[in-house]
């Protein structure tokens, strides 16, 4: 954040806004959304860390059975369950809204900051609270799956038993989601309200645009989750009985009786299902932009592209019931579900095909961004296929809870979207730190993590399709499963381990760079949007010095006809030649 | 083919300026950038946007309420006759803060002040009496866990009262920045009018919650 | 590229076959995915029951599904190849193609309504059990699977999970007079069922969720307790089956196997003879 002394007085007297200058209110308890954008990604990809630990543990059991003694049934549980919360809430959603959409909001629309600072920055303290009361819970046991199913985490004699781990969760969650709402509120009002001068909704990068619908869909879904969330921790704690009926636990009778265990799954799921796309929408919009850039090409069929974001992020409130199938809910919501289900394929569809069409006679320039947004295509491909089968009922009775739905799911949401990560970091690092990361060990990071991911999950299907259910914690004594399971699980779990090595070369990479990287410059691949534009780089406090910008044009000016470079960035005034379009 | 230049020309925006004439007041948290944005005050998107989320939890919940009356262990209680004077109270409060949202348009201090310390006590034995509902029901064997209806008359009260509570610390704000400042600012218009929004809010999701309730639990 | 024109020319290099490295591979990943398919090494265990149409829709879906991952791969792989960077390249700005996106739409459609509408036909006669169907009550507990047969008046009696104790596993109300002649299997018993006559059964749950699921049939169905859950099936081939648990019900999941027998409908009637009924095992406890 250096910049010259004359600048900010500058910056002062425009703004009327004292800069903070202790250490303390500019890196701590700070209000500019860009050092609160770190903040998110720091913690999120440290406790991402510790969700890939788990995943290394899960895959030592299945992979070596037997071989460590210090995973029991017990602990193959737990860390089935903290793995999936950590990756999809702790990781996957405060990353890509609270970092990217903190980083990318206001710098792409023009903003000095969010409309809320305050607000922004209390958002960010009340997830690290939230973190730190998952860790707290991660000395008891919680092996009821991320899914938190009753009675299995309500009920404090089930084996395991559903203690202080799961009530840690619970509460965890109660505050992740106060964070999230905060945060929320604040993506959309300031897309809504502070855009810079000439920017209209239909010029915004699809970055924007898949962060405000994602951030729009957790304002709505995330108040399931806490009433789903409260009324378990009251059945836990307080005896109520709003999701256990008449329950008898290793032949004693508890005290509860006519609650629905289904009725949670439906509030689960009417949160999870629009979860899944605030996680995806965004990592869309991301590799969006750096799929144009790269390929030195406007994206193809912007208008296309916004409306799928929409119809996707409807559409995702009335298909929950498709994880439901085999509940014991009423078998006719099945015939909806499925039509519904079907038809999120259509738009998710139309973004895969303008993705390519955008490659399609571009100039397409392979930095590691740009595999890793190539990386997001084929992986969201391979994944999301697969949803044609777990979505048509009939498709899905054999396959449901299977290795099929783990492979599609890891695929689908949890590769793409940690893809559109990384494709993000790659590409924004410069911008954020001052210096370009390391196209070296990017690609190595790359090479492996994409082949890697590939031999994991892709497997999966065929196991899925032979039966093997999941979250079991070993398949011996199984004359159903095929045999030459036990040597594919061993692959798997090495290539996990390589996979995960690879992950601290990206860790490397981070610091390394962001220490004795090559200086950046302003605008390193000759984007067209608002945040290469910034006086310097890293922007600095208030993000546009004396003068705000003004947007002229939509984002994606690649490669127009007649224009001396192959991008006009949004802030360049009047039309290049027309003569040149016509062909 | 045809190729269409897509560069829009700036009278394509169909967003209204705001004649934010970009000073750059960005500080105060209720200004973003250029203003290109809504011409509405970005603390009143928010707080519709937070109305939208506060409406899906009550919605969640009377869902899952309608849910669990099915099961089979479903019994009405009596419910406590102090709720019709605090379902009143809420109105009144409400009201009170329709008239200062008013009377704040005029620029008349005096009264604001007046309705505001009105409201916040109206309001405050709103909260009073409803503790005194859960002693009544309590007093009668009827606790949190004691059967379903129960559970729900404690959670829906509860998330309500918490609501009141949330509410309660903006009016804190609101009024203390109108007695310690003389003159009223633009800011504090725009907090009561927020205020008023937000209590009318409260008023709906009560009597939705205390309709399902007194129809279908006593 | 006023970045990549500073950088190094062996860096420009070294891009350009990032482009065709990630051309190949997407090609590796479709073959692999097409040997390993048809090779039919990890494929559905053999199918042992009615539900061949499950099956067929399985495969229709595959097919389609299999065609669009072709067809994207292929397409990816060969822009990758096509449009990598070279020198004095440029990229045609070409920001949108109606027809092409029309047709595109279109065709997603089709598939969509190929694998939507057989498949909800299907899922119809899924849920609708024949008139004639065998009942048989499957009980799952913390990690057992326990039967009951409606004996011989084909009724199953009337249960109360209140009434579970260590005499009555099953809660079974004694007073009704339709529970006398049921049949109990207790907790890791066999379960036996006639090979070419429809069953139904009808799915409880004494503490937490399970899911009956026999690979081999085809089907799944998750035990809830406070509900009935039910699913039908008719066994085609006779022979020894496991029952898996597929929905995670704590420590013991893993191991939560049952037996299942699939039998001639004589070996299937003798055996059900052989069992002792309610009135006989419980008759005590009744008075």
């Amino acid at each position: 954040m250096a910049q010259p002394a004359s600048k900010d007085e500058v910056h002062v007297e425009h703004t009327g806004h004292h800069e903070p200058t202790s250490l303390w209110s500019k890196y701590i308890f700070s209000q500019d959304h860009k050092v609160i954008a770190l903040q998110y990604t720091i913690t999120a990809l440290l406790v991402g860390g510790v969700g890939m630990v788990f995943s290394w543990l899960i895959r030592l059991q299945l992979g070596f059975p037997g071989q460590f003694s210090f995973i029991q049934p017990e602990n193959y549980l737990q860390f089935v369950t903290q793995h999936g919360m950590i990756m999809v809430v702790y990781l996957l959603t405060a990353l890509l809204l609270g970092g990217f959409g903190n980083y990318l909001i206001p710098l792409m629309i023009g903003a000095r900051d969010m409309a809320f600072p305050f607000l922004n920055m209390l958002s960010y303290w009340t997830y690290l609270i939230s973190v730190i009361l998952l860790f707290v819970g991660l000395w008891d046991a919680t092996g009821a799956g991320w899914t938190l199913y009753p009675p299995q985490s309500a009920l404090p004699g089930a084996s395991p038993g559903a203690e202080w781990g799961i009530r840690f969760m619970l509460i965890s969650l109660a505050v992740f989601v106060a964070s999230a709402t905060m945060g929320g509120l604040n993506y959309v009002t300031t897309v809504l309200q502070a855009r810079a001068k000439g920017m209209t909704l239909m010029r915004m990068p699809l970055s924007v645009w898949g962060i405000f619908v994602a951030a729009a869909l957790a304002l709505l879904a995330f108040p399931a989750l806490f009433v789903g969330g409260v009324m378990l921790l009251l059945d836990n704690m307080a005896g109520t009985s709003f999701f256990i009926p008449v329950v008898n636990l290793f032949g004693r009778q508890l005290g509860h009786e006519g609650g629905n265990p289904i009725l949670f799954q439906h509030l689960f799921w009417y949160f999870g299902h629009p979860e899944v796309y605030i996680v995806i929408l965004p990592a869309m919009g991301i590799v969006s932009d750096i799929i144009a850039n790269r390929a030195r090409k406007p994206i193809f069929g912007y208008k296309a592209m916004i409306l799928s974001i929409l119809a996707i992020g409807g559409i995702s409130f009335v298909v929950w019931a498709h994880h439901m199938f085999v509940s014991g809910m009423n078998p006719y919501f099945g015939y909806w579900f499925a039509v519904a289900t079907l038809a999120i394929a259509i738009p998710s569809a139309v973004k895969t095909y303008n993705w390519l069409l955008t490659l399609w006679k571009g100039n397409l320039h392979f930095s590691t961004a740009m595999l890793y947004a190539i990386g997001f295509v084929s992986t969201f491909v391979a994944g999301g296929l697969t949803g044609l089968f777990l979505g048509n009922i009939v498709v899905d009775v054999p396959l449901t809870d299977t290795y099929f739905v783990v492979g599609h799911f890891h695929l689908v949401m949890g590769v793409s979207a940690i893809f559109g990560i990384f494709a993000g970091i790659y590409y924004w690092f410069p911008k954020a730190c001052g210096r370009m990361m390391s196209e070296a060990m990017g690609k190595i990071h790359f090479w492996v993590t994409f082949i890697g991911a590939y031999l994991i999950f892709f497997p999966m299907y065929w196991l899925g399709f032979s039966g093997v259910p999941r979250r079991y914690y070993s398949f011996s004594g199984i004359d159903t499963l095929p045999p030459s399971l036990n040597g594919l699980n061993a692959f798997m779990t090495v290539v996990a381990l390589v996979v995960g090595a690879a992950q601290l070369v990206f860790a490397f990479n981070l610091i390394w760079s962001a220490i004795k990287g090559k200086k950046a410059s302003a605008n390193p691949w000759q984007a067209t949007t608002l945040e290469w534009q910034t006086p310097t780089t890293p922007p600095p406090h208030g993000n546009w010095g004396p003068n705000e910008p003004i947007v002229y044009r939509w984002a994606y000016d690649y490669s127009v006809p007649g224009a001396d470079e192959d991008y006009i960035p949004q802030t360049v005034d009047g039309v290049p030649a027309r003569a040149g379009a016509k062909r | 083919m045809t190729l269409k230049l897509r560069t829009m020309p700036r009278e394509e925006a169909g967003v209204v300026l705001t004649g934010n004439d970009g000073d750059g007041s960005w500080g105060d948290g209720f200004r973003g950038g250029g203003g290109w944005g809504s011409s509405l005050p970005a603390g009143k998107i928010a707080l519709w946007l937070f109305l939208a989320t506060a409406t899906v939890v009550f919605l969640m919940l009377l869902s899952a309420y309608t849910v669990r009356r099915g099961g089979p262990d479903w019994r009405s209680l009596p419910l406590p006759g102090i709720l019709w004077l605090n379902t009143s109270l809420l109105m009144i409060s409400s009201g009170v803060w329709e008239w200062a949202r008013r009377s704040s348009r005029r620029r008349d201090p005096l009264t604001m002040r007046f309705l505001l310390v009105t409201a916040g006590v109206l309001t405050v034995l709103f909260l009073s009496g409803q503790i005194m509902a859960w002693q009544q029901m309590s007093l009668a064997g009827y606790f949190l866990a004691t059967n379903a209806a129960s559970s729900f008359f404690y959670l829906l009260t509860a998330l309500h009262g918490m609501h009141v509570l949330g509410g309660m610390v903006a009016w804190g704000w609101t009024t203390a920045t109108l007695i310690w400042h003389k003159n009223a600012t633009s800011m504090i218009h725009l907090r009561i009018e927020l205020c008023a929004i937000y209590w009318h809010f409260l008023m709906l999701i009560w009597l939705v919650v205390f309709g399902v309730l007194w129809f279908e639990i006593s | 590229m006023g970045y990549l024109r500073q950088a190094a020319p062996c860096y420009k290099i070294a891009t350009i076959m990032q482009g065709i490295a990630l051309a190949i591979v997407s090609i590796l990943f479709v073959v692999v995915a097409v040997v390993v398919t048809v090779s039919g090494i990890w494929w559905l265990p053999p199918l042992a029951s009615n539900w061949g149409a499950l099956d067929t829709m399985l495969i229709i879906t595959l097919i389609v599904t299999g065609v669009a991952f072709i067809g994207v791969n292929v397409a990816l792989a060969y822009f990758l190849w096509r449009y990598r960077s070279r020198q004095g390249m440029k990229a045609t700005f070409l920001p949108e193609h109606h027809r092409l996106e029309k047709w595109l739409i279109v065709l997603t459609g089709i598939g969509i309504v190929i694998l939507v509408a057989p498949g909800l036909f299907v899922y119809s006669n899924f849920i609708r059990p024949p008139q004639d169907a065998l009942v048989v009550e499957v009980l799952s507990q913390q990690w057992f699977w326990s039967y009951r047969y409606p004996g011989q008046d084909g009724k199953l009696g009337g249960v109360n999970p209140k009434l579970i104790n260590a005499d009555n596993p099953f809660g079974i109300d004694l007073a009704d007079p339709a529970s006398q002649d049921d049949v109990l299997i207790s907790p890791g018993g066999q379960l036996h069922l006639p090979v070419g006559k429809p069953v139904l059964l009808e799915l409880r749950s004494k503490d937490v969720l399970h899911s009956f699921y026999v690979p081999q049939f085809r089907i799944k169905m998750d035990t809830v307790p406070g509900l009935v859950t039910r699913i039908w099936v008719t066994p085609t081939e006779t022979g020894t089956f496991e029952v898996l648990c597929a929905e995670l019900c704590g420590i013991g999941h893993f191991n939560m196997q049952g037996h299942l027998i699939v039998e001639s409908e004589t070996e299937y009637q003798k055996w059900l003879t052989e069992q002792p009924t309610v009135s006989q095992t419980m008759g005590a406890t009744m008075k």
